[in-house]
């Protein structure tokens, strides 16, 4: 009796095992059935290439380069803001600050990862949205760049919780070596333990940039929303997000703009998917260090 | 090139370091601090307590707390069997064969999808195909498939951190596989599976997109009734109240984006207190 019912458990848990990959799987197949048939009234090419967003218009146009390059902008944006300053933070409580300390400020961290993205682009808006338009003089502070800045304080978090652990195990003796030979303890930081943690740093950028490429509540409250490709960084631009969550509400149930919009979902799932092949591919390396 | 003096350059770099750090984490506690100084005046017993009023311009903000802790609970039941279960078989039984890869593989993929992307996934298939709806429940389905990766990560490593030489003891006595996992495993490794849960609610507390299409209304005269029911919630409250409505007065948003803050940040908090508490705690 003891061994049918473990059997069953047994095969319990395995089916809850599987379910990850039933979902991804499922989330793939899906997209891609919505994009298919959108597919096949619309070429890829010029769904791509296309320079105009013009859903509802007669005839309607669905060019997605203007939202590519909007997404691209501010995920730039952001990461130029966040990989410097996230390194350097996971260094320093790595590696600087007293443990005790060092404990605070990594719950801190994490504290900061669960602040809700609609919270970020509220503060955003009130007040870093003015301070943009009127330290640049612009006619509007709904820019890449004020999205960028924001976005930046989203990627920090994850950056600086996994290069941190990237950084930690790098095994001991690496740093004994390097200190043993008269090394000052940063000339050991920078040569020694930064490049044994490169992978799992470079991971850590990864999974940054797949968190802002992603994000879309504050980008969609604090970048303004034109669908144009943008002369610069100080003007507004639209994302992929932005576009699928203004707009599927006031689709029509499989109409060609609903289904437009699982074809943006469907490039930002691969776009995501190979950044995070790359990473975990990163990670698994740091892990044979 | 001026060569520095190394202890000079160390002294430089690490002020450098130390400056990052600021720059990294202050800004976050100003936006706090900024949230907390405007919204406290709005919070108040009424403001907690009762339905909005004057299209949403006055009254308080019941429906959409009712309706974030409806959505969460339900999504937090659904996932955490499902997690804790996936969990254990990659810890206790998987091989290291090319099959478990691809659990971890999609487990990682999972964790990476954009959370609008859940949102489109759960709309075509909880709203449209399994026609449950725009509800609590579409809603709850779609965050506990998000939710998924984190709580298995978490549990995993809960799991993961129960010494080797329990599972031994317990099965060179003779106790089956199962058994020892159920008696001995896992209950050295609840608190880390819990506090993984908090966490992962207070996430999905604050996640607006996935639930955009899936569960939520803009208004919803009153408290949901089922799980079949739309729902208004705080995260969307929040930014409806703060984009799409003129002339709201300002100590109502804040005091919206203070409630939503504050729930997240209390469950984060617990959760690492909880953490640090069973750590010491910990006999091995």
């Amino acid at each position: 009796m003891q061994k049918v019912l473990d059997l069953i458990i047994e095969k319990i848990i395995f089916i809850c095992a599987i379910a990850s990959i039933i979902f991804v799987i499922l989330i793939f197949s899906f997209l891609f059935k919505e994009g298919l048939s959108f597919f096949k009234n619309y070429e890829v090419s010029k769904f791509i290439g296309g320079h105009f967003w013009y859903p509802s218009s007669d005839p309607a146009s669905f060019g997605i380069l203007s939202l590519i390059v909007g997404s691209v902008l501010v995920t730039l944006g952001a990461c130029a803001i966040a990989v410097p300053i996230g390194i350097m933070t996971a260094l320093f409580i790595s590696e600087i600050v007293p443990k005790g300390a060092r404990d605070v400020l990594k719950s801190l961290v994490e504290l900061m990862a669960a602040i809700p993205s609609v919270v970020i682009g509220f503060v955003g808006m009130i007040t870093l949205v003015p301070l943009v338009k009127s330290i640049f003089s612009l006619p509007t502070g709904l820019t890449a760049f004020s999205g960028s800045i924001m976005l930046a304080f989203m990627a920090i978090p994850t950056i600086v919780t996994i290069s941190e652990d990237a950084i930690r195990s790098v095994p001991r003796h690496y740093k004994q070596g390097a200190l043993a030979l008269g090394a000052t303890k940063w000339q050991t930081l920078r040569r020694i333990v930064l490049k044994a943690a490169m992978p799992g740093i470079i991971a850590a950028v990864m999974l940054g940039i797949s968190r802002v490429i992603g994000e879309t509540m504050a980008v969609m409250m604090i970048t303004g929303n034109a669908a144009h490709i943008p002369h610069s960084i100080f003007e507004p631009v639209r994302t992929m997000t932005a576009t699928i969550a203004a707009e599927m509400g006031e689709t029509v149930r499989s109409g060609m703009h609903y289904k437009s919009l699982f074809a943006i979902g469907l490039v930002l799932f691969l776009i995501t998917f190979l950044i995070n092949f790359i990473a975990d591919l990163f990670l698994g390396k740091n892990k044979n260090t | 090139m001026i060569k520095l003096n190394p202890k000079l350059s160390q002294k430089f770099s690490y002020t450098l370091l130390c400056l990052a750090a600021i720059f990294a984490i202050v800004p976050v506690l100003l936006m706090v601090f900024i949230i907390i100084k405007n919204g406290a005046s709005a919070i108040s017993w009424e403001f907690l307590s009762s339905m909005p009023k004057d299209g949403m311009r006055g009254g308080g903000i019941l429906p959409a707390i009712i309706g974030t802790l409806s959505i969460v609970s339900c999504a937090i039941i659904v996932t955490l069997p499902i997690g804790v279960c996936a969990a254990i078989y990659l810890n206790e039984y998987a091989k290291d064969n090319i099959f478990t890869r691809i659990i971890k593989l999609a487990i990682v993929n999972l964790a990476g999808v954009p959370s609008v992307v859940y949102g489109l996934f759960g709309l075509g298939i909880f709203v449209m195909f399994l026609k449950l709806g725009v509800s609590i429940i579409a809603g709850a389905l779609t965050l506990s498939i998000m939710e998924l990766p984190v709580i298995i990560t978490t549990a995993k490593s809960a799991l993961n951190s129960v010494p080797y030489y329990f599972r031994e003891a317990s099965l060179s006595l003779g106790v089956s596989r199962w058994q020892t996992i159920r008696y001995v495993v896992l209950p050295n490794a609840i608190p880390g599976i819990l506090t993984g849960a908090i966490l992962s609610i207070a996430r999905i507390s604050g996640e607006t997109a996935p639930i955009l299409f899936t569960a939520v209304a803009f208004y919803v005269p009153h408290l949901p009734h089922s799980i079949f029911d739309q729902v208004m919630a705080l995260p969307y409250h929040l930014y409806i109240i703060s984009t799409q409505i003129p002339n709201m007065p300002k100590d109502v948003i804040y005091g919206t984006a203070l409630v939503l803050l504050m729930m997240v940040l209390t469950m984060s908090c617990v959760a690492i207190f909880a953490r640090i508490y069973f750590r010491k705690r910990r006999k091995w």
